[in-house]
């Protein structure tokens, strides 16, 4: 199923959270929503739903318009960042509850609950209490519920937000892998870049209410849109002299044995180390390296830049300062 | 946040806004209206009644009231402290027990427990200031230890680990953290209590005989047996006065209660002389409790110098202290708390959902009856329902109407918290997976929601079983409720009268048993794991 967000303006309270948001999202597609906390991420994600009525615009779901289609008839799935699973009723009653308001025979009840569950690799948990839950298990039967009905669309409100370490990268990894076989059109809400990146055929930057960016994780770090979406995905050699900004990859920066520049920092981070280089100029510039044998702090170092890793980017200056 | 903005459409709001409204307007701010121009004005004149405020009688019942009111709050904070700090610190096999028990004094009716202190007490003191005092002693510990006990046992236990590190001694750690902290939940229980023994009206007007007699238990005397309506208002006048001052005062000490605490469970096993002073404190509080029901219950079974059940069965046959037959008060009893639950629940429900999504002064004015003390209630309802256009005097339905409104307050408070812990989320989690908003209500917020309507509704009938002072205004005579009836009893002579007084106060308490373990059932098989 396609969804689509034409023109999409929220205001709550006088208050402009969401502004000509447009988004199209493909059959089979998984679109990553990322945008730092109050950029309206969660609020698109609602209006998709139908739990927030757009100011303006409207919402299509195979081209057909149901901005005024009240979420229990949309057909969508909704993920949400702590469960928010049914207190009372135990993990089969919370998965099998879209199945049940729908009055499906009780027979095909069960084998949804069944099948659900055995997606998320919670097969066997039927009778588990919800409340006893862990984290993990929780935002999992979540995930079932939310794929026992089938759902056209499946939306996801950073639905790892609330767990942490090696738990968040293995569900990272399921929900990746289940998206893809089940080839669902998906819409996944998140502020963390490498998630976006794992999950997302696509990237949505969203800053301040309004589109800053969309395109392929590859595109998007070979061509952030500007100086801001550069320095949101993590670029740390972004120059700008108030006319001109230019970003240089971090990867396109070679460090040598030699001279002109002095390591200043240097962070582990499994096999990759990011330096922080001085030149003697005074321009300070981050670079990548892997590996165990690498400069250390203090050590002097030749600095060469690949050209390729160099991109002329859009100056950014916020229109409404305080506002986001 | 807009996910704040509920469901309600506008007319839903407004809907649940205009019959709570109505309902108070009506049978709350009418009769008070009643009593206020009854006492204000005089022949279309108004009349400030300076003769009957300034009188020396009333400045004895004032100051009475008063001073009763300080000694017994003064009493049960220390009677009620050590169990307080038994029950909020340390776990201990048999706990929730002891905290289901301790609360039992507080939902007696009380006309129950002033006749539990008339069987309990030797001839001499049952009918005194010392009587009095204890009896309201009895009832308060409750109230005490929830406010004060709820507050401890939120508190941080790192403060204290935080000021041990730092060199306070436990005397210290008691004086310079505990007390400080406690001061907002001692204010806010003093408050409460001091202002049920301003108002009490059951337990003066039984225990304090002709001798004792308080602004509310004044008001009744001038009303229903001097019939000097005018001296009656303007009674009415200053114990409402006195009673908004009381209440403004323990509405502010009870918001400063609020926040930055509750931390979770910080009680642990008593170990070493702890062990010993809290099983004193636990078993001596409890034995001390137990001894008026006790006496009680004796009492009921006493006939001559043996026992037996003949003042039970007494109950089936007619007696001149009625003008029917006792049981037909459990009847009456039963039948009027059922509608007086119907008509709370019925009121209370759109209340609570409105003061739920937001509206504060609602809220307000829902906890207003619980203030204006139930004998200004009644007071106010034999005046305004005495002529048209409602002449409610002569019909039974007006005992079931001031119950309900006594019993208002308790609904309300025991549904808002259910209603504001309500997810929004879940509801629209449900919407999302296809639920109408019908289902929704079905699935979702009934199930939710049944625990806290069950407990709304076990007090509302509890409350209303145990109403006496509205209901002593306005009964017939012909229509007695089983308090009523006891109290009748208790004002005449002889073994066969007290001794029916006696059976039917334990009928009483088994009723409010009854319904307390009810709904408390409903407590238990729902609790959350």
């Amino acid at each position: 199923m396609r969804l689509a967000l034409e023109e999409i303006g929220v205001v709550i309270d006088g208050r402009a959270i969401l502004d000509d948001v447009s988004l199209e999202i493909g059959a089979g597609e998984r679109l990553a929503l990322l945008g730092p906390s109050g950029s309206g991420k969660s609020t698109a994600l609602r209006v998709a739903a139908g739990l927030q009525r757009p100011s303006t615009g409207r919402v299509l779901l195979d081209g057909a318009n149901v901005t005024g289609v009240p979420p229990h008839r949309r057909g969508i799935g909704l993920v949400f960042q702590d469960a928010a699973l049914f207190p009372h009723r135990d993990v089969a009653g919370n998965v099998g509850f879209g199945p049940r308001v729908a009055y499906l025979p009780e027979a095909e009840r069960d084998g949804r609950v069944v099948e659900a569950l055995a997606l998320v690799g919670l097969a066997g948990m039927e009778r588990r209490d919800v409340t006893t839950l862990s984290g993990g298990e929780a935002q999992r039967v979540a995930l079932a519920r939310a794929l026992a009905p089938r759902p056209g669309v499946l939306l996801l409100d950073e639905p790892l937000g609330a767990l942490d370490g090696p738990l968040r990268q293995r569900l990272q990894d399921d929900l990746r892998g289940l998206f893809e076989r089940l080839a669902l059109t998906v819409v996944h809400v998140t502020h963390d870049v490498g998630e976006a990146f794992a999950i997302g055929d696509r990237v949505a930057v969203l800053r301040d209410g309004r589109i800053a960016q969309v395109a392929t994780p590859e595109a998007l770090w070979a061509r952030p849109a500007d100086e801001w979406v550069a320095r949101f995905l993590g670029m740390a050699n972004v120059f700008s002299d108030g006319e001109h900004a230019t970003v240089v990859r971090p990867e396109a920066v070679g460090v040598l044995p030699g001279e002109g520049a002095v390591v200043v920092a240097a962070d582990r981070d499994g096999p990759v180390v990011r330096l922080r280089v001085r030149e003697d100029g005074g321009r300070e510039l981050e670079a990548v390296v892997v590996g165990v044998d690498v400069p250390r702090v203090g050590e002097r170092v030749a600095v060469d830049v690949d050209p390729r890793g160099v991109v002329d980017v859009a100056l950014w200056r916020p229109e409404m300062p305080g506002r986001g | 946040m807009d996910r704040d903005r509920r469901a309600l459409s506008a007319a839903g709001r407004a809907a649940t806004v205009v019959l709570p409204v109505a309902f108070l307007a009506v049978f709350f701010a009418w009769p008070l209206g009643a009593i206020l121009g009854r006492g204000l004005v005089v022949d279309g004149r108004p009349d400030v009644p300076f003769d009957v405020l300034t009188a020396s009688t009333t400045r004895d019942v004032a100051w009475f009231t008063l001073w009763q009111a300080a000694v017994s709050t003064v009493l049960t904070l220390i009677a009620a402290l050590p169990l307080a700090w038994a029950l909020s610190r340390f776990r201990f096999p048999g706990r929730s027990l002891v905290e289901a028990l301790v609360l039992v004094p507080f939902v007696l009716p009380t006309v129950v427990v002033a006749t539990a202190f008339v069987a309990l007490l030797p001839d001499g003191v049952e009918r005194s200031v010392w009587a009095i005092l204890l009896a309201h002693v009895f009832f308060n510990v409750a109230v005490v230890v929830r406010i004060v006990g709820a507050f401890w046992a939120g508190l941080d236990q790192r403060l204290w680990d935080a000021a041990a590190t730092l060199g306070a001694s436990p005397a210290d750690r008691q004086l310079r953290v505990t007390v400080p902290l406690l001061a907002p939940a001692l204010a806010s229980a003093a408050s409460i209590v001091f202002l049920f023994c301003f108002t009490s009206f059951g337990v003066i007007l039984i225990l304090g005989g002709p001798r004792y007699s308080t602004l509310e238990t004044e008001i009744y005397n001038q009303a229903a047996r001097l019939f000097d309506l005018r001296t009656a208002a303007a009674l009415g006048l200053l114990q409402l006065a006195a009673v908004a001052a009381a209440v403004l005062v323990s509405g502010r000490l009870e918001r400063r209660l609020g926040g930055g605490r509750r931390r979770g469970e910080a009680a642990r096993r008593p170990v070493g002389g702890e062990r010993i002073a809290v099983a004193v404190v636990v078993l001596g509080s409890l034995g001390l409790l137990a001894l008026p029901p006790v006496a009680l219950v004796l009492r009921s079974l006493q006939v001559g110098a043996g026992y037996g059940l003949d003042h039970f069965s007494a109950l089936a046959h007619e007696t001149p202290a009625l003008f029917v037959a006792p049981w037909h008060a459990i009847f009456n009893s039963l039948l009027f708390s059922t509608a007086a639950t119907a008509i709370a629940l019925a009121v209370g429900i759109p209340a609570a959902v409105a003061v739920a999504s937001g509206r504060r002064g609602l809220d307000v004015a829902l906890m207003l009856p619980l203030g204006a003390s139930a004998a200004l209630l009644g007071f106010g309802f034999l005046l305004a329902f005495d002529d048209p256009p409602l002449d409610l005097r002569s019909s039974p339905a007006i005992v079931p109407l001031a119950q309900a409104l006594v019993a208002l307050p308790f609904v309300v408070r025991s549904l808002v918290p259910a209603l504001r812990a309500l997810d929004v989320r879940l509801r629209e989690a449900a919407a999302i997976l296809g639920a109408s908003p019908a289902q929704v209500r079905r699935e979702v917020e009934l199930p939710l929601l049944a625990r806290p309507l069950a407990v709304a509704a076990g007090l509302a009938f509890a409350v209303s079983l145990g109403e006496f002072g509205a209901t002593i205004f306005v009964v017939r005579a012909d229509w007695p409720t089983v308090p009523v009836a006891i109290f009748r009893f208790l004002g005449r002579p002889g073994e066969a009268n007290s001794g029916a007084a006696m059976a039917l106060c334990v009928v009483l308490m088994a009723l409010v048993a009854a319904v307390a373990l009810l709904s408390e059932r409903a407590l238990v098989r729902r609790r959350p794991r």
